[in-house]
């Protein structure tokens, strides 16, 4: 189990591989999610600025991996969060679940999504050519929590 | 004393990432009273409770928490992870 919160990029294949080679022959099933940056649709978004609350976002993060742990049969999970100033096409974060089977790789990987986006003190600023805005959460991303 | 912070808009609009404040309120709701009686850019901040979080001791909490022993009060809008 591993949370990392950082400002550096990370590569997404040496990532993945490392933890797939970690899970080792228990696991039957990795899944890895990476979330990027969104360009608007037209285009134009300069720079997205990620701030954080540091401190909270570790705790907050190894709770919703202890919780993910605790729900389904995983053998190793990976949070990495990154933060600062990014550019469309960057990674902004990747999940990676190990299970013996790829029911619960996969349930815990939208379980780890799900509550990344609401209950990880992260804020995200757009900052384009005609200004900057703070990004707003959305009403389907708090009611994905009740489901489960 | 408590340490008092801002993420985000918060953050912007009352102009200081933290602040320690020397107050009695009993509650996280006591405290944003005092904090928006203070000046205009407060009371923009706290103008809307329901877009505000807070977070006592970086754990999140409601409004009508208690502040007795908590050290640190994060105020900040919905998150936006991932």
């Amino acid at each position: 189990m591993t949370v990392r919160v950082q400002e550096e990029t990370f590569d997404i294949g040496a990532e993945a591989g490392a933890f797939a080679v970690r899970a080792g022959g228990q696991a039957g099933a990795v899944v890895t999610f990476t979330g990027v940056v969104r360009d608007r649709p037209g285009g134009g978004l300069r720079e997205m600025v990620i701030e954080h609350y540091p401190g909270m976002t570790e705790r907050a993060l190894s709770s919703i991996e202890a919780e993910a742990v605790s729900r389904w049969a995983l053998t190793d999970s990976l949070i990495i969060h990154r933060f600062g100033p990014l550019a469309p096409g960057d990674q902004i974060m990747m999940v990676a679940t190990a299970a013996p089977h790829r029911a619960d790789a996969f349930a815990a990987a939208e379980y780890l999504m799900d509550y990344l986006k609401s209950r990880a003190p992260f804020w995200k600023k757009e900052i384009a050519a005609d200004g900057a805005e703070w990004v707003a959460a959305r009403d389907e991303d708090e009611a994905a929590l009740h489901r489960w | 004393m408590i340490q008092v912070m801002y993420f985000a808009w918060v953050r912007e609009r009352i102009g200081l990432p933290r602040e320690k404040v020397e107050t009695s309120a009993g509650t996280v709701r006591d405290l944003v009273e005092e904090l928006a009686a203070r000046e205009a850019r407060y009371a923009a901040a706290f103008a809307d409770l329901s877009a505000l979080r807070v977070a006592l001791d970086q754990e999140l909490a409601d409004f009508d928490a208690p502040l007795d022993g908590v050290r640190e009060v994060a105020f900040f809008p919905p998150m936006t992870g991932g």
